[in-house]
């Protein structure tokens, strides 16, 4: 009998163990998933927060003057609500920034995976990625007070803000991001493709080209698609170096202000809360928050249909 | 009939004509490479030419002024430092729990994707947005001001994705045979993360954690958003008091500046003078962040070097 006793109380005093370490395993459990929660949380809360605003913005604008109006001037008395100017200067300066990013990033990209000797390739990645840690505070100041004057030299006529001065910079700034990126992909296609294309006489370039970046091609496409939502969401450089002036124009040696350089612009300033000038930094942010999505959802798409399994 | 090509001398011409190629495209290669090394140079020599001057122990300690000679960014560097405290309290625990989730408890189901594509969708959101997020969240929405408090946490939604990818990585990397040696062992899953997987792959986290902050100090686009102040002649209240409970957190809610606005502040000034200033606080932005992402980089090399499963 008392053998039996003796054996149910540990029989219990087990249980109980078993019971208090499962409770704890769930508990941390629930709070590992808690956090990982937290990141929809975070989205949900920046697409609220933008939406609300954006509602209160819209009732005083059209949608359709928002779209169509050719001003952007929503401080003045003679209030113009349309962001097509800038939209324009997002645009010229993204796309000289991915004039100048795309093909030399995937230019390094190429030599750094398929051509660099491996000392070369040890030091200049590195390098890179310091390149790409640099504030993008600093590449604005180096931007306006460095390529501004250099450019100006060239072109007389160039103003001390322009776009084309900030998208140059934009654009070097980038390359870190797209030549890892695709870097990276390139080196993920297996060794055998290339050992083929060798086989068949093929010289490295061939290789590069005909082989190696089709084969990479969804990963190189995932890289320039992040290439391109970078420049559209860059501010700092645009801020300092492009001027803020809202300018409906595609030339490039214009000063123009970006979506994001408007928001910045009225932060700036002291602008009450609730205020139709508050709602339309988070229409601002609205559009650019639209226009960087599109872009990821492309990009992963691309990476999705596209990708090559080994 | 196809031309056969049986003269050695023309096949000797076509390797040569490819090879050539080659050879150009290995110019073009390090032509590019060159452009991206010159133009860091030429960024640096810059800075360095015009803000070494204005470099001494005065710049360290002294607050902005409107006389450019005597001006410093010693409120700057106590708001960075105070700033990146509270992003590091509240990205680190956050990034590295979601991490371990999704790395090693999370089903394969629909919430689980959600939150990896989600994931991958807010490292693509532009800081910018963050700055909105934070201004209306923060700054109205809880009331916290445009403060110490509402900057540090606008910065670590920011880094999240990153430390959070970091975490994931490093835990990928631990090969499945330690989680099998600790379950075969009778540990639970958490004694297995915590015992085992979380001080392997803490090496790889610390790197993420790093260059998450280094990339968080450089951040000025949310912090101008958020409507920070640019002209701070004073410090935070102090965290250590001298009576009863010693610690305060007033400095939390308190006014302040970062280094990257106060360099902003400088450049878009007129006067030259100022815009030295700038160049001098730009070079010690760009040393800490080069610092912190060279420390990472050179974390990253030993642990590929001294960790062989």
């Amino acid at each position: 009998m008392a053998e039996e006793s003796h054996s149910k109380a540990a029989h219990a005093g087990k249980l109980g163990y078993s019971f208090r370490r499962n409770l704890h395993e769930r508990l941390i459990e629930v709070f590992l998933f808690l956090s990982a929660v937290f990141s929809v949380a975070i989205m949900l809360a920046i697409i609220v927060m933008l939406v609300k605003e954006s509602i209160i913005f819209f009732q005083h604008v059209s949608i359709w003057e928002f779209l169509t109006d050719t001003q952007w001037t929503p401080l003045f008395d003679d209030a113009h609500y349309g962001i097509l100017p800038l939209v324009s200067g997002t645009l010229v300066s993204s796309f000289i920034a991915l004039l100048v990013a795309l093909p030399l990033g995937t230019i390094i990209a190429i030599y750094l995976s398929e051509f660099a000797p491996f000392t070369i390739r040890e030091i200049a990645k590195p390098f890179l990625e310091l390149l790409g840690g640099i504030p993008t505070v600093v590449y604005g100041y180096f931007a306006l007070l460095f390529i501004t004057p250099i450019l100006q030299i060239i072109f007389p006529e160039l103003p001390g803000f322009s776009l084309l001065s900030a998208g140059l910079v934009m654009g070097i700034m980038i390359i870190p991001y797209v030549s890892s990126m695709t870097e990276d992909a390139m080196r993920a296609v297996p060794m055998n493709l290339r050992e083929g294309s060798y086989a068949m006489g093929a010289t490295r370039f061939q290789t590069a080209i005909r082989v190696v970046m089709p084969a990479a091609f969804s990963g190189i496409a995932a890289a320039y698609i992040l290439g391109i939502s970078r420049a559209v969401g860059e501010t700092m450089v645009v801020a300092i170096a492009a001027g803020m002036q809202p300018n409906l124009t595609w030339n490039p040696m214009e000063p123009a202000a970006t979506i994001t350089a408007y928001i910045v612009q009225v932060s700036l300033g002291d602008l009450p809360h609730g205020s139709i000038g508050y709602q339309t930094i988070f229409a601002a942010g609205l559009t650019l928050l639209i226009l960087t999505l599109v872009f990821n959802v492309i990009g992963h798409i691309m990476r999705k249909r596209y990708r090559e399994i080994y | 009939m196809m031309k056969s090509i049986n003269n050695l001398e023309e096949i000797r011409k076509i390797i040569g004509k490819h090879k050539r190629w080659d050879l150009a495209f290995m110019i073009a290669g390090i032509f590019a490479l060159m452009i991206a090394v010159l133009t860091f140079m030429a960024l640096f020599a810059h800075m360095l030419f015009d803000g070494m001057p204005r470099l001494s122990w005065d710049f360290f300690t002294s607050f902005p002024s409107r006389r450019p000679e005597s001006a410093g960014i010693l409120s700057a560097w106590v708001g960075t430092t105070l700033v990146m405290f509270v992003t590091a309290v509240s990205a680190v625990p956050l990034g590295i729990g979601s991490g371990i989730y999704l790395e090693e408890y999370a089903p394969k189901n629909l919430i689980t994707e959600i939150i990896e594509i989600n994931v991958t969708n807010l490292a693509g959101v532009p800081s910018i947005i963050y700055g909105l997020l934070a201004l209306g969240l923060f700054v109205y929405q809880l009331g916290f001001g445009q403060s110490i408090l509402a900057a540090g946490l606008a910065l670590a939604l920011l880094i999240l994705p990153v430390v959070i990818v970091a975490t994931r990585e490093a835990i990928r990397s631990i090969p499945v045979t330690i989680r099998e040696g600790a379950y075969a062992l009778g540990a639970t899953k958490w004694q297995t993360v915590s015992d085992h997987l979380l001080p392997y792959s803490s090496a790889g986290i610390l790197t993420g954690i790093i260059i998450g902050l280094a990339r968080a100090i450089g951040e000025t686009a949310p912090i101008i958003t958020i409507g920070a102040l640019t002209f701070i002649a004073f410090l935070p209240p102090s965290p250590m008091k001298s009576e009863f409970p010693y610690i305060s957190f007033e400095w939390l809610m308190a006014p302040f500046t970062v280094m990257p606005i106060q360099m902003f502040n400088w450049v878009s000034r007129p006067e030259e003078a100022f815009q030295l200033n700038a160049a001098a606080a730009g070079l010690v932005l760009v040393v800490m962040t080069l610092a912190m992402n060279g420390l990472a980089i050179y974390l990253r090399y030993r642990m590929r070097k001294n960790i062989k499963w």
